[in-house]
């Protein structure tokens, strides 16, 4: 494995993205797209609208299938993929033989949580009908030593006592307890960003996935989740990766930086040197074509 | 704590009231003159206990994960004919099979019990058994459906559960199966309710209220453990249910399966109530009518489920059977003939879908500390006036 620079030797690897390529048809939405996060850092990937950003997490997460590529997560391969078919005439991207051997992985989102990533939406998903402490709560469902009958019959009267009392503990470190008979849905924007982080933290993630966490916010919020998220990441030993708009953010709590463009990467490394990189400049700001 | 003070009073008040409706319906079996008033009420109560187990086994599908399905007709009948199927006595199997040499089951669960446990006894628990036969019947098949039919989403979800108990239902006509299904005639001679008595000590009316009693408390439970939450997050947004952990088809399959035993109960029920069972009046009318009562008392409310069940039955089966009879206190008026009760349910059912889109409930559920309030506040107000 070529792992980027600066990246620190002594540390783990706790997600690897290998040439993944997410193909629609005729659109190369990913193309080849490698990225290595190391375990407790907090990773951003930006790039402008259209990117691929978004499909890039998606391939992550078991929404779509990738066309080629591999995920792996602490060692273990997640996601394994090769086109196949009539994908495989189509195919514009490229390694398209190098996992031709390899046994196609294709989990569901819910086998992906379960294996300790966690992951927020772009456009705000909480359950709409429920409070704030029933979100939470069922988060919890998925580790809940139970089954239907003894949970129906009040068998696990304990265990849904401990996921109550876990609940009521992520809510009160989340400053979200005075909340906790609302709808969920009635919460202010910023509160409901927090509260769809904190459902993602109670099914107890190794690596979570925040996609767009400050779009709509103000410069105050948007400095208030800054915080936010550096304090989630020590207290529950978490790595990170984001995806976001707000360079002001990105720059000030990333350790390190991808940027990707039209799908493909067009560059990496700490933010410093993103901020001085000629090529994200132009991807951001357009290029002044020569006459 | 406020609020588990409430609970505990509604629950009191709830057992409460249960006991008072067992001992009148104890009454009206066997104190109570049977007048014409009597005669009406007994079919209507006993039909809207059967018809609130169903509803509410939708309501746990359909409001409660999600899921528009629209087979509890067929699941019902599923229900109704293992029922029936296994507690023919025996004697009475050549009668019953005549155009199919008496049939291939040859045994009958109540009265192999009745040689045990002696005439109620024997009655009681057999069709007991057999209820819960006909429930894990409709659970088995659903199973089986469920597998290609939960991958669908929506409206193709509701038509291919249609066409599957549409399927069912003309299986069930075939004379291939004639010996153990009849073919399309009819089952009878089984246990009904009128069976359900200790010497003079009858207990046909209470006997489904006791079924459907049971059923709606164990739905009310699920529906409040953790599954029932895991539910509810699938019908309120399935992609952030799945990036929670929950495992939506292993989810959906089991709202399906546990609808479906609970359908198929209700259809046993029905069976027992209608003392003859056919599979022609199975037909996706009744999955309507099912749907029906569920949306007038609220789609999420299981107490609304009930309640619609009760209003329902009566007003088709009773209360606006006056429009059918010609005549109204007395007078004759031309356009009260048959089928006029229809046009006017009919009127009735639109204005409710119009104006109270939400049902009777809506998505709550039936609090008497609520109603207690709401009417102590009616009277304060009252006060203040005078």
């Amino acid at each position: 494995m070529n792992l980027p620079e600066g990246f620190p030797k002594d540390k783990k690897c706790t997600l690897a993205i290998e040439n993944v390529t997410m193909q629609f048809g005729g659109v190369v939405a990913v193309n080849n797209l490698t990225m290595h996060i190391p375990e407790g850092a907090i990773v951003a990937l930006i790039g402008p609208n259209g990117a691929g950003k978004t499909t890039a997490f998606n391939c992550i997460t078991g929404v779509y299938q990738p066309t080629n590529g591999k995920v792996s997560f602490y060692d273990d391969t997640i996601v394994c993929a090769h086109p196949t078919g009539k994908a495989a005439k189509n195919y514009k991207g490229w390694n398209a033989d190098l996992y031709k051997d390899e046994k196609e992985i294709n989990p569901t989102p819910d086998q992906i949580t379960k294996l300790g990533i966690a992951r927020t939406f772009q456009n705000i998903r909480l359950w709409k009908s429920m409070t704030v402490f029933d979100n939470v709560l069922i988060a919890k469902h998925m580790r809940a030593k139970q089954n239907v009958f003894s949970a129906t019959f009040r068998g696990n009267a304990k265990e849904e006592k401990r996921m109550r009392e876990e609940t009521m503990a992520l809510l009160k470190e989340q400053g979200l307890d005075k909340y906790k008979d609302e709808l969920a849905t009635s919460l202010p924007y910023g509160l409901q960003r927090r509260l769809e982080i904190a459902r993602a933290l109670a099914t107890d993630p190794k690596l979570l996935l925040l996609d767009e966490p400050a779009a709509g916010m103000n410069p105050q919020e948007t400095q208030e989740l800054a915080e936010f998220i550096k304090q989630i990441r020590e207290k529950y030993n978490l790595t990170i990766l984001l995806i976001e708009h707000h360079m002001d953010l990105v720059m000030g709590i990333a350790d390190y930086i991808y940027v990707i463009d039209f799908g493909s990467e067009i560059a990496q490394g700490v933010p410093a040197e993103i901020q001085s990189n000629q090529k994200v400049i132009d991807a951001y700001l357009g290029v002044a074509e020569d006459d | 704590m406020l609020n588990e003070k409430k609970n505990k009073t509604n629950l009191y008040i709830a057992l409460g009231l249960l006991v008072i409706l067992y001992v009148f319906l104890i009454l009206l079996d066997n104190v109570l003159p049977q007048n014409n008033f009597v005669l009406m009420l007994v079919p209507v109560l006993k039909k809207s206990a059967i018809y609130s187990v169903v509803c509410v086994s939708m309501n746990l599908l359909n409001g409660f994960t999600g899921l528009f399905s629209l087979g509890q007709a067929g699941f019902m009948m599923l229900g109704g004919y293992a029922y029936a199927i296994f507690s023919i006595p025996h004697e009475q199997h050549a009668a019953v099979y005549q155009y199919f040499d008496g049939g291939a089951i040859q045994f009958s669960i109540p009265e192999a019990l009745q040689n045990v446990l002696g005439d109620f006894g024997g009655a009681f628990v057999g069709s007991i058994i057999c209820i819960i036969i006909g429930g894990l019947v409709a659970a088995g098949v659903a199973a089986l459906i469920g597998i290609p039919v939960l991958r669908l989403k929506s409206d193709y979800l509701a038509i291919a559960t249609l066409g599957f108990a549409e399927i069912l239902r003309a299986v069930f006509q075939w004379d291939g199966l004639g010996r153990v299904t009849n073919g399309s005639n009819l089952l009878r001679k089984y246990t009904s309710f009128s069976a359900m008595k200790i010497g003079n000590f009858k207990i046909g009316t209470l006997f489904p209220f006791l079924i459907a009693t049971i059923c709606v408390i164990i739905i009310v439970l699920l529906i409040n453990s953790s599954y029932g939450r895991a539910f509810k997050a699938i019908r309120d947004d399935e992609i952030a249910a799945e990036a929670m952990g929950i495992n939506l088809f292993k989810h959906k399959m089991l709202a399906f399966v546990i609808s479906s035993f609970f359908s198929g109960v209700g259809g046993a029920l029905l069976a027992m109530y209608q003392t003859t069972i056919q599979a022609a009046p199975f037909k996706s009318a009744m999955t309507y009518e099912i749907l029906l009562i569920v949306v007038i008392g609220g789609i999420g409310s299981i107490s609304g489920s009930c309640i619609a069940a009760f209003l329902y039955i009566a007003c088709n089966e009773w209360w606006l059977r006056f429009l059918d009879s010609g005549q109204f206190f007395g007078l004759s008026v031309p356009f009260f003939r048959d089928g006029f009760r229809k046009v006017v349910f009919s009127i009735v059912i639109m204005v409710i879908v119009l104006f109270f889109s939400r049902g009777i409930m809506g998505d709550k559920e039936l609090s008497f500390t609520g109603l207690i309030n709401k009417i102590k506040a009616r009277k304060e107000k009252k006060g203040e006036v005078a």
